[in-house]
């Protein structure tokens, strides 16, 4: 179990997230929804201690991870996958050693098993075959299956995904997140999802929260969230460009454009 | 005259000075961990011979063409200032002094230096960028000693090796410039530089060359670890890296010379 409670950050002047709290339970598979820059990839960076948070803590079973030493924050992250927006692979390896390069480093795991379980994970998103190949020869799809493969590469507790069907045509962002629900069912994890893609989060989530102005405004299941009269809420699911979410972000646009005709 | 206005060059000074401090502090910081991390960082062989080569074999071709010309010069320049008023038998000396003590170690250092340490700053800096040091972490994988120690290790051992080449292929330089350009027969310039031939000359150039060598991997790796921003940023970091380990060695050198040729190696 994940607890997160008052988490805020700020980068300089702005700040980010201002006081969230979010438990997330075992097994299930929660989406962090909010418009872009509300700090949902800076959420999940505090999670996996990527980033150090100002005020707050997160405890996961048991740990918290901003008191955790260099080793202890380690031996954590190897229950924790990370899937990263733009995949992350490593450029100058192959397939195969980036889904094996978490492993390799463990040194518990000969090279014989560490191939077997490439190539059990590369199967299991489809990519069969593909270890000798360079992350240049993958497509953008591709490259995201190849970046799930090695966040489960060594069988995690927890998977983070970052955006995981931003760039992706309709059909493979489909197909990725089908992939998510059957990894979900197969691997019996616990899924934080961040994502502003409403049908993706619809599509894989148990529950939704979302992160407006600072905090988690929102939780609840994809129904709750479709049925809500809540005004911000709405505005969100239904995706209108006005609302309290965008108070008042339009009127300069409309009155240059209003200028440019009055000329 | 508004107070704004007065106070503005110093708070810009200010600023800079912050600035200058908390770089200070972050490249200790950078360079702490990489001690912690060099002996564990010692178990990635495959790594680390990948970076000997690049740096040792893959520099061979523009230190073989810097080394002939610098020698050749050397030889020109010493023969030009020397005609008239000394023995032509000095040039063998002057070029194989001034090649083993500076011109082989430095200029090496520098050609190598903006090699390498461009290419470890851009390598890095578009890891950070595009977030691979990020995955390296969530992986449990130290990107120090993942990324640096290989880097670090490969320098410092073969930037020596290289400047024995490179002192080589410049006396062989200053050696056919003086003999077919000056008109010294290979007899006297010999004999010119085993005059004042000193073995300690060759090994404190080599010392600083190895010094050279952790400059430029240090400044290279700590300028990737430090980018940000895109390409713009990965840009940044690599001019930086480059005009770093290129002013460290200069200013290095004079140290070392105070040291190594006046404590380690005393006339």
């Amino acid at each position: 179990m994940i607890e997160i409670r008052d988490l805020h950050k700020g980068f300089g002047s702005q700040r980010v997230l201002r006081g969230v709290n979010l438990d997330i339970h075992d097994g299930e598979t929660i989406v962090v929804l909010g418009r872009s820059g509300t700090g949902k990839s800076v959420l999940l960076k505090l999670i996996i201690a990527l980033l150090r948070p100002d005020r707050g803590s997160i405890v996961v079973d048991g740990l918290d991870v901003n008191t955790l030493n260099y080793d202890d924050l380690g031996q954590l992250r190897k229950r924790i996958g990370m899937l990263f927006q733009m995949a992350a692979l490593f450029d100058s390896m192959t397939v195969a050693e980036n889904v094996g390069l978490g492993l390799r480093e463990s040194r518990s795991l000969s090279e014989e098993q560490i191939a077997a379980v490439v190539a059990e994970k590369l199967g299991l998103v489809g990519l069969s075959g593909t270890e000798d190949k360079k992350p240049s020869e993958l497509s953008g799809g591709m490259r995201k299956r190849v970046g799930l493969a090695r966040a489960v590469a060594m069988n995690p507790d927890y998977i983070l995904y970052d955006e995981p069907t931003t760039g992706l045509d309709p059909i493979t962002a489909r197909q990725i997140n089908i992939l998510i629900r059957e990894l979900q069912a197969k691997l019996q994890v616990t899924s934080i999802v961040v994502t502003h893609d409403l049908h993706s989060a619809y599509q894989v989530g148990d529950r939704l929260c979302l992160l407006h102005e600072g905090r988690i405004y929102f939780t609840g299941t994809p129904e709750d969230m479709q049925a809500s009269e809540d005004l911000v809420v709405r505005q969100f699911a239904r995706g209108e460009a006005e609302g309290p979410m965008t108070n008042g972000i339009l009127e300069p646009v409309r009155r240059g454009a209003a200028g440019v005709r009055g000329r | 005259m508004k107070t704004e206005t007065l106070v503005q060059p110093f708070a810009s000074v200010g600023d800079k000075l912050f600035d200058a401090a908390a770089s200070a502090g972050q490249f200790a910081v950078f360079l702490s961990r990489l001690l912690g991390e060099l002996f564990p960082g010692l178990r990635y062989q495959r790594l680390i011979f990948e970076q000997a080569r690049f740096i040792g074999i893959q520099s061979l071709p523009v230190v073989f063409l810097t080394s002939l010309f610098v020698g050749g010069v050397a030889a020109l320049q010493t023969a030009y200032q020397m005609s008239g008023t000394m023995p032509l038998i000095w040039v063998g000396t002057v070029v194989s002094k001034s090649v083993f003590i500076e011109l082989g170690p430095v200029l090496t250092a520098l050609v190598v230096g903006a090699r390498v340490s461009s290419s470890f700053a851009a390598e890095i800096g578009t890891m950070r960028v595009t977030e691979q040091i990020d995955a390296m972490e969530t992986l449990a994988v130290r990107p120090i000693r993942y990324l640096a120690v290989p880097r670090l290790v490969a320098a410092l051992v073969m930037l020596p090796v290289i400047t024995i080449i490179a002192n080589t292929i410049a006396i062989l330089g200053g050696m056919a410039v003086a003999v077919l350009r000056v008109g010294i027969s290979l007899h006297l310039f010999n004999r010119g530089m085993r005059l004042l031939f000193d073995s300690q000359d060759v090994y404190g150039g080599l010392i600083k060359s190895f010094v050279f060598g952790v400059i430029i991997a240090v400044q290279g790796c700590f300028y990737g670890f430090q980018a940000s921003g895109g390409a713009e940023g990965v840009g940044i970091a690599t001019t930086k890296a480059v005009v770093a380990s290129c002013v460290m060695i200069l200013v290095m050198d004079y140290f070392l010379a105070e040291v190594v040729f006046r404590l380690i190696f005393p006339a």
